[in-house]
């Protein structure tokens, strides 16, 4: 029985991952915000063959905690096979350009939180001298582009990191996977137009079992957005800067 | 995003949404009315509500608790019936009740208190719930059942949406031995044949249903009469769940010449001609069986843009021997009005609960219009005439254009049933037959 750490967990992708494991009868520990949602997943999980469901309700924007809630889980658990950092929020892309305040929230809600929580995670994976961790990250990373820089840019910081991190842990036995999710139906984009590039959480989620499983280093989910980046990718920014993208 | 009923008919305006983000969550005030959506299945307005707000409830996905001994599943009403499936085939367990698509949510299947092929056992889906939650406009949540808040209970199990949001219920599934079915295939050519099988069939046999070829110029119907049972162990002990991931989807509207008199004949003579033995017996997945069109996912949008028109009617037939049956089949030849897919089945003895549940004794009709227009309404406003004549009743969920006199024939118990409408629910239905 495998013990997987999802942190994030009530967002509509984390769920759909915690399903499959849970259906696996594996052992998951949830960390989110909101108490009464943890419990209704864990409730959820529970139903559909998971083993033993934990729950750790706090902000993931408390650095101050992370440190002793990693220690935490570990004195807790002895082991923890899997990590997914899946949280992380869409924000206001027009404000952050002019707001400090929304700036510095998108960016500790994709990036410095998650480099905060990493630093402890990853000494206790090395201790443990295995294990994977999976950090949602976005195609947003690849490209800065106009309409959402600063998350953008949050993402390419957290591309840029599990990047080094996986090249230091690599000796250690620890694994370490980046996830380049396209846009995704899910309630975090429920203001945008939903196009046929848009993924379905049920298929992203089994995108992402698979590559944990596989050992992937980067995988883009849904496929096709490998394919949408490297046209992308090869515009000239002298082209590139023209564009309203 | 756009939310159009599964009919494209009729086009409504200015839909606000509003995703409930749980079931713990009251529902906000908004100076709209408000009208709960699933997945959408329903064919005309039951599931729009022009310049008001849809109660999204794609996140009210999650299973509470199940006994693995007595089957008692309670679950959130936005769970889909594709997902219980994939639960609880693996478990040994099916839903009770199922309609002609897994595409809908336990909360859409008991605000329209859905029935299937197995009606003449097992009545309606509603007759199989235990309890639900009912969350009000005003924040007060009642839990309903047969014996909690009955009158809320039999108001809401049919009641289109109208009394409040369901946001969990309770229901029993039934035990199976192998996802496979044992069916019968048996062509007949005339409603008398129809209704003699359907006689003997419903004893032994617990799904029935029959494809009608209702364009063929001939003087009576012909079609071809479906029965089956869930395999016996001997015959397959396997439970196997539907493969969701191979699903062929319609990305377009088709053009609307597709589907004219011509080719609809052609597909109804070939689908007469494909059972080329008179009577023909096989193992069949439940996927096939209960759900033949769920493989093509988007097939609403074969009729193209213009939409197309569902009608659905039962009448009780055993004082006059289907002769208001054989009257419609006969308007509908003479005014030309193909249906490319004409399905009939008789309803059995089982009360139906709900105060607006559609099911009651007699045989039951479903055809689909290309939506023709004018000249198809005044048919379809033709045929309602006769279903009043004979005190049948005209199925809401796949209702565009009733009109409220004969809506208040069908469903008598419409003053009681008002009493229980949440003040700030309503949906273009509502508005149109009330």
């Amino acid at each position: 029985m495998k013990k997987i750490l999802v942190i994030g967990a009530t967002s509509a992708i984390a769920q759909e991952v915690a399903k499959l494991y849970a259906a696996n009868s594996e052992e998951l520990i949830l960390w989110g915000r909101n108490s009464e949602m943890l419990h209704i997943i864990s409730q959820d999980l529970l139903v559909r063959g998971g083993k033993k469901i934990s729950s750790i309700s706090h902000d993931l924007n408390d650095l101050a905690i992370h440190e002793s809630k990693i220690n935490e889980i570990w004195n807790t658990h002895s082991k923890i096979d899997i990590v997914l950092l899946a949280h992380g929020v869409l924000g206001n892309p027009r404000k952050a350009e002019v707001n400090q305040a929304e700036m510095l929230h998108l960016l500790n809600s994709n990036f410095v939180s998650h480099v905060s929580l990493l630093t402890f995670i990853s000494q206790k994976m090395v201790q443990q001298g295995f294990g994977t961790i999976a950090v949602i990250s976005s195609v947003a990373g690849d490209r800065g582009k106009q309409s959402n820089y600063v998350y953008g840019s949050a993402k390419a910081g957290m591309t840029a990191y599990t990047d080094g991190l996986r090249n230091r842990l690599f000796p250690t036995g620890v694994h370490v996977l980046n996830l380049k999710l396209g846009p995704v139906d899910t309630p975090m984009t429920k203001d945008h137009k939903k196009t046929a590039l848009f993924g379905k959480a049920p298929s992203v989620a089994k995108g992402i079992v698979s590559a944990i499983e596989k050992k992937k280093n980067t995988v883009y989910l849904p496929m096709i957005w490998r394919y949408i980046m490297i046209i992308i990718n090869s515009i000239p920014e002298a082209v590139f800067k023209r564009l309203k993208i | 995003m756009e939310y159009p009923s599964w009919g494209f008919y009729p086009v409504v305006k200015n839909q606000d949404t509003y995703i409930l983000p749980n079931r713990i969550t009251s529902i906000p005030s908004l100076t709209t009315s408000l009208l709960p959506r699933g997945l959408g299945r329903s064919y005309g307005d039951s599931c729009l509500n022009e310049n008001g707000t849809l109660i999204i409830t794609s996140q009210l996905n999650h299973f509470i608790s199940f006994d693995e001994s007595s089957g008692v599943l309670c679950c959130e009403s936005g769970i889909t019936f594709d997902e219980i499936l994939k639960f609880a085939i693996p478990r040994g367990w099916f839903l009770p009740v199922t309609p002609g698509t897994k595409f809908v949510t336990v909360g859409g299947a008991i605000a329209n208190d859905v029935h299937g092929k197995n009606h003449h056992c097992a009545g309606n889906f509603g007759h199989h719930v235990l309890s639900f939650e009912l969350l009000r406009s005003n924040g007060e949540r009642l839990r309903c059942s047969r014996i909690d808040n009955s009158d809320f209970f039999f108001a809401t199990i049919g009641g289109l949406g109208l009394t409040g949001l369901i946001t969990w219920a309770e229901f029993k599934l039934t035990k199976i031995q192998s996802s496979f079915i044992s069916q019968e295939q048996i062509q007949f050519d005339s409603l008398a044949d129809f209704l003699t099988l359907s006689e003997q069939s419903e004893k032994d046999f617990e799904f029935t249903v029959s494809w009608v070829d209702c364009v063929n110029t001939a003087k009576d119907v012909r079609g071809i009469f479906i029965r089956g049972n869930y395999c016996k162990p001997s015959e397959s002990a396997v439970l196997k769940v539907h493969n969701t991931d191979t699903f062929k989807t319609v990305p377009l509207f088709f053009p609307e010449w597709i589907l004219n008199s011509f080719s609809i004949r052609a597909f109804n003579e070939l689908y007469y001609r494909k059972n080329l033995s008179h009577h023909k017996s096989n193992i069949v997945h439940y996927e096939p069986f209960f759900y033949p069109l769920d493989s093509i996912y988007h097939w609403n949008k074969i009729y193209g843009k213009r939409g197309f028109l569902q009608y659905q009617f039962v009448i009780p037939y055993k004082n006059d021997q289907g002769a208001a049956l054989s009257e419609i089949f006969s308007l509908l030849q003479r005014s030309q009005m193909g249906s490319f897919l004409a399905v009939l089945k008789t309803f059995g003895s089982i009360p139906s609960e709900g105060m607006l549940s559609f099911p009651k004794e007699g045989i039951t009709l479903a055809l689909d219009f290309p939506n023709h227009g004018e000249s198809l309404y005044e048919v379809l406003e033709q045929c309602d005439q006769i279903v009043r004549s004979v005190n049948g009743a005209v199925y809401p969920a796949k209702d565009a254009r009733m009109r409220k006199e004969s809506f208040a024939e069908f469903y008598p118990r419409l003053n009681e049933f008002e009493k229980y409408i949440d003040p700030n629910f309503s949906s273009s239905l509502w508005r149109r037959v009330k």
